[in-house]
């Protein structure tokens, strides 16, 4: 079995898209957090964008439609979560989320 | 408890990590393994989308497909641009700008030549989306680069749009938007439902005013937060916003 170029593609939006949801899961920092999305709606929309590629001999329109929206869409939520992780530190003095039990406090 | 900072050599973390990766590492596996037995010669939806074509009022088939096929899930997203800046404004305010410094020579002048080069080209590919690559999303982009490196430059006499026009621009690709939508419903059409002798100019419509919205969207969302010296007397405390 050959590797179709837009498998590549799409194997490494896969890969993308695990690298971001381990760091969104593993790190505390919220900064990293927010990159670990970013991380993963790109590996989202490169597989997306491979997956319309497998079209001939016109690229699939809709995908790329959706990841046109997808796109404007990351930034802006990039935009409030990087407005309320700083929210966050002006209120507790650092970068992470509180644990469960400090909410008690 | 564990101090905030500790990934140090804690060994429950360690497992947890451990466990975090391997359950990562097998979604992936699972994920590569959907993606290796998808079929490697798929239409898709291209065939519907070019068959539709003549009748979307643009022949580019990603603009037909953001502006008329999936017109429902764009006026959303539009929706979520303006919810995003309405989010930001609820918890922060505009840092105060630290000192100004004069505008170097090459700067102003570089400002002075790229500024209206990067409206013309914004103009352009808002123009150019109905059959070429480009669009709405495209120009607005542009048009925030614009905008951000006017508030980065700091030049006199080119100032940032006031506070009324930079609301009304936020709200107006949205009520463009959704005028245009339920308007279309009083042909006897459904929602979004363009009349086709008229789809290309609505569209055009739709994606000048979402434009603006976009560029300043994406501005506001740079500067970070409501615009100084709005009512700045009345509900510092309401908001909720600690004095620095």
């Amino acid at each position: 079995m050959t590797l179709e170029p837009y498998l590549l593609y799409a194997l490494a939006g896969v890969g993308l898209f695990a690298i971001g949801l381990e760091a969104l899961i593993a790190r505390a920092h919220l900064l990293r957090k927010i990159l670990a999305l970013n991380v993963m709606g790109t590996g989202v929309f490169l597989f997306l964008i491979a997956i319309a590629y497998r079209s001939e001999p016109l690229a699939d329109p809709v995908p790329q439609a959706m990841v046109l929206t997808g796109i404007v869409v990351s930034v802006c939520a990039t935009g409030l979560a990087l407005a309320l992780a700083h929210r966050v530190q002006t209120t507790t003095g650092r970068m992470e989320l509180p644990e469960n039990d400090e909410f008690d406090a | 408890m564990n101090a905030p900072d500790g990934i140090t050599d804690d060994t429950h973390l360690t497992w947890l990590r451990l466990m975090i990766s391997l359950l990562v590492l097998v979604l992936t596996g699972a994920l590569g393994w959907a993606v290796c037995s998808l079929p490697a010669n798929s239409t898709g939806l291209t065939v519907s989308a070019l068959a539709q074509l003549p009748n979307s009022g643009v022949l580019n088939p990603v603009t037909a497909a953001v502006l008329n096929y999936r017109g429902y899930d764009t006026l959303l997203e539009i929706a979520v641009l303006l919810l995003a800046v309405i989010g930001v404004w609820s918890v922060a305010k505009e840092e105060p700008s630290a000192a100004l410094e004069p505008v170097s020579p090459v700067l102003f002048s570089f400002v002075r030549i790229v500024i209206p080069l990067m409206i013309l080209i914004a103009g352009y590919l808002l123009w150019i989306g109905s059959f070429a690559p480009g669009g709405a999303f495209q120009g607005g982009a542009v048009l925030a680069g614009a905008l951000v490196l006017l508030r980065l430059s700091n030049v006199e006499h080119a100032s940032w749009p006031s506070e009324v026009w930079l609301r009304f621009g936020l709200v107006l690709g949205l009520s463009v938007f959704i005028v245009v939508a339920v308007g279309v419903m009083a042909g006897g059409g459904k929602l979004l439902e363009y009349p086709r002798a008229h789809a290309g100019i609505l569209i055009l419509l739709i994606e000048s005013a979402a434009l603006i919205s976009i560029a300043l969207t994406l501005a506001a969302l740079f500067v970070g937060g409501r615009a100084l010296g709005d009512e700045d007397s009345s509900s510092e405390s309401e908001n909720g916003v600690r004095p620095q």
